[in-house]
Order: C-alpha cells, then structure tokens, then sequence
C-alpha cells in the first residue's frame, strides 16, 4: 500500500487523483505527488530504514508507488565520499561528494528517477515506456526498460554522437534517430505522447519520475549521520533535481527523522545556459529562456520547466547561483579526477567550478559542511575532455627507452 | 483590422471551438481582459491578479513578450498573439524556443 494521497497542481492547488497526468487542466501548472506524512511517520524511522537493503528503495514510503519496486532493484545507494583532499584544494574544511557516478545500472542520478517511474508505468498497467533524451536519460530507459520487460521507444537526435548511440542500441530498444535538433525531438515526443498510450517517463509520468531524485537527498541526510549539511551544491537542467533534494531534507524534517535543518540549497549552471542562476543573480521572479551554448549538454536546457522552483528554494533557503565557463568545467572535472580518483561528466565540473567560486566568493563558509551533488559518469563524456588532457609518454618496449621517460618526469 | 489570438487546444472549448478569435489593440493584459467580455472563464485561464500566469507563454508575433515588457506590452492593430500553455516538463510548441524534459 502506497502512501500518496493525490496530484496536486503546485500553482493553483487543484487536487486530482493518481493518474498518469501531468499538468493542471485549469491552470497548466505543473502537478504534485502529495502524501499522508502523518502515516508514514508511524512506520518509517531510522531503525526500519537502516534494516533495509541499499538501494533507493529503503525510502519506499516517502515514493510514489502502491506496491512493491518492479525496476532499478539495485539503483542507488551511491558513496558520499568525504573529500579532504579536494577540500584542502579549494579551501574548505568538510566537504562531501555524493557520488553518483555509479549508479546501478547506467552510471548517472537518471537511473533513480526511472526507477520510480518504470514502477509506477507498471502499476499503471503500461506495456510501453518511452522518452526524448540526449543521453543519459536514453540509457536508462533502455536498460531499466530491458530488465522489467518492457517495450522500448527512445527518441534522440539524429546527430546525438556515435558512442551514445552504441550505449543506447546495446540494450536493444526501438531507438528512433530524428533529423531535428533536441527541442524539435522533444516538440514530436509531445504529439506522439498525446496519440499513443506510452508511458513517457519524463511526460505523462513526471509527477512520478521526478520524485525519484528525492533519494539522493535522503541518502545524503542518512550517510552524514542522520543530519542534514549546511550547504549543498546542485547542479540545474530543469531544475527538479534541486527542488527534490530540498523537498526530500524536508520530508525527512516533517516525519521527524531530522531534527535540524538549516541547510542552504545552491544551485550551478554553465555560464552557456544559466537561466536559474541569472534570475537567482538578478532576485528576479521570471526565468528567462536561452539558447544553450555550453559543452555540459546534460545540463543545456534553455527554458527549464522548473526553473521558478529551484531559484525559489535557493531563496528561501539563503543560498546562493553561480555560473561558469567552459574552461572551468574542464578545470573542475580535472581537479576532482586528480585529488579524489572520480571522472564526472560535465555536470560535476559544472556543480564543482560553481562550488569553487561560491567558496572564493564567501557565500559559501570555509568552516560549514558542504555536499557537492556529482549526477553523472565521466566515460559517458569523453569528448570533452579532448585536448584538454596530457599525452601518454611513447617509448620502445626497453628499460632503456623508459628510463630515459622516467629521467624526463623526474621520478628516478 | 483587429489583433488576430491564437486560441490553444485546451482552451478552444471557451471560444465555442475557434482557433482564432479577435482581439482589440492595447496591452496584453487588457486585451486578455477584453477576451473575458466575449468568452467568459477565458481571462482566468490565462491570468491572475493581473499577471500572465506562469506556465502559460503569450507570443506577438512570435515573440515571447517576456522578452519585450510582458503583460505590459502593447500590442496593435494587424498584430498577432499566440497563447501558448507551457506544458511542465514537456514541451511547448512555437518556433523557436521549446521546453524541454530532458
């Protein structure tokens, strides 16, 4: 038996039953999953959840589904690995990564949030998922999909690169390549979800899907002791992963679980695509739609749906926006793969290079605990790192040969 | 000549299934409130308390006045407006800017 008592639009308030619906008919706000938190703070305590296997299912109460998980049986549960070396490099004095460069089974945070919605597309009695994506997004509906046996459609550019299309085509589901760029794929998608009883993970089923990044919040409040940080970094596509990881820490405050939460939410974007931030920067209500220019491709969304949201828990919570290069991304993936041994896609650089500035910049406190959210696997985006990297030393297959490399790097 | 609106589906039940009705010439949010006296339940729909709701996107002439000055923005004689509802984390459908669910 689930715990959700309803859909509610976050705009006007208007309540509607659990449907595989996603927008207010009277408003077009976006709607909610709402839940009976005085039940599930009856069964839901440390104890029962420190019994439970790892994975993002130990929160199983605070998720949107009725019975029991039918996808991502082993997603999540991600390290939050304590960064001193990284610390010491940029600063502060207790810093965490939550790494969720691993997680089970396609490396990124979007294996959580499939999780949740392939359960709740079976529960609704889907025998079709489907999704628009450039990426990581398309992995894990293929993979998730392929494991709970469903039907497969996944739409991508025609000119998504050819290693993500092997990523994809290896799980075998009906990859549909558009001659289009990215909006007109998602602009198609809209029309074949309104034609075809598919469950759209990011469309039809988002009120659902969206709930499963909660988890890295409540995993981030579980490994740092029951406690939540003072600050912790996000980085912004949509954001709805920020406004998640809020919501969860809130949760967890509500059903008694946390005792303190003082924490301030930050947000990080590519300077190329920093609608958020700049109205974070500007204290403006409205978010502006760009046009994305940036090699973090994972985080280019222009006009991000829930852009409002996130600049406004950013707000409430006195945190804090920043953006940043290109070259700061590619520095900041480096650093990170140098002092702590982790590869992050372009979304960590981006999430780290803001973290740097916000440190430098004294909006984030040298002495407080900061958690840096890290989504994605750096193998994933090798390309952008092309060039930027140093070249391996080439010797002939004798000692002599290394030895004179060996002189070169100094190491003799 | 009047303001040509483009009706979106969800809302074309208002305007007893027209896709395209007249509008009169001024700012937006008046001639959103003019709509009202012509197809009541219509205004609501679009706005509160004077603004534009959130997650739905008004074009002259396939500009989002959000980049020109909103509901304040005027509009004229032969003009056209498209109202176009911002479908959370889906996609809207007007040229070039799209929301995305990535």
């Amino acid at each position: 038996m689930g715990y959700v008592r309803g859909l509610k639009c976050r705009e006007c308030g208007r309540e509607y039953p659990v449907d595989p619906i996603y927008v207010c008919e009277f408003c077009f706000g976006p709607l909610e999953a709402v839940y009976d938190y005085k039940k599930i703070k009856r069964v839901m305590t440390r104890k029962a959840i420190e019994k439970r296997e790892k994975n993002l299912w130990r929160y199983k109460e605070l998720l949107p589904v009725d019975g029991e998980p039918q996808a991502g049986l082993q997603s999540g549960f991600t390290p939050l690995i304590r960064a001193d070396n990284l610390a010491k490099e940029i600063g502060l004095k207790e810093l965490y990564i939550k790494d969720d460069t691993v997680v089970h089974p396609t490396l990124s945070f979007k294996d959580r949030v499939v999780a949740v919605a392939l359960t709740k597309a079976k529960e609704f009695g889907f025998d079709t998922v489907a999704c628009a994506s450039t990426g990581n997004l398309a992995h894990s509906v293929s993979a998730h999909g392929a494991k709970a046996g469903f039907k497969r459609f996944v739409f991508i550019p025609a000119s998504l690169e050819p290693s993500k299309i092997v990523a994809c085509l290896v799980y075998e589901p009906n990859l549909v390549a558009v001659d289009g760029n990215y909006d007109e794929v998602n602009r198609l998608c809209s029309e074949i979800a309104n034609k075809y009883e598919w469950a759209f993970v990011n469309i039809n089923i988002r009120p659902f899907y969206a709930e499963g990044s909660k988890t890295q919040g409540f995993e981030i409040i579980e490994q740092l002791g029951w406690e939540a940080p003072d600050n912790v970094v996000v980085p912004c596509a949509s954001g709805s992963l920020l406004t998640k990881i809020w919501k969860s820490f809130k949760e967890f405050k509500e059903i008694g679980i946390l005792k303190r939460l003082e924490t301030k939410v930050f947000a990080a974007q590519a300077t190329g695509c920093s609608p958020i931030v700049v109205a974070i920067k500007e204290g403006s209500d409205v978010i502006r739609p760009v046009k994305p220019n940036t090699i973090a491709k994972s985080l280019a969304i222009g006009n991000p749906a829930d852009g409002f949201y996130a600049a406004q828990v950013v707000r409430e919570t006195g945190g804090y926006g920043e953006d940043v290069s290109d070259e700061e991304i590619i520095k900041a993936i480096k650093l990170l793969a140098r002092t702590e041994g982790i590869f992050a896609e372009t979304a960590g650089g981006v999430t780290l290079a803001a973290t740097i500035k916000l440190v430098d910049s004294g909006r984030i406190k040298r002495d407080e605990s900061t958690v840096i959210c890290v989504t994605g696997n750096g193998l994933k985006t090798q390309e952008a790192l092309s060039g930027h990297t140093s070249s391996p030393h080439y010797i002939k297959p004798n000692l002599a040969s290394f030895e004179e490399v060996l002189k070169k790097i100094g190491g003799s | 000549m009047a303001v040509k609106v483009r009706i979106p589906t969800p809302l074309q039940r208002l305007t007893q299934g027209k896709e395209e009705v007249e509008g009169v010439p001024g700012t937006v949010i008046a001639l959103v409130n003019n709509l009202e006296k012509h197809y009541p339940g219509i205004a609501e729909r679009i706005s509160e308390g004077g603004k534009i709701r959130r997650f739905v996107n008004i074009y002259l002439n396939e500009e989002d006045i959000r980049f020109l000055k909103a509901e304040e923005t005027v509009v004229k004689d032969g003009d056209e407006v498209s109202i176009v509802p911002a479908i959370a984390g889906g996609v809207f459908t007007v040229n070039s800017v799209s929301l995305q669910c990535h």
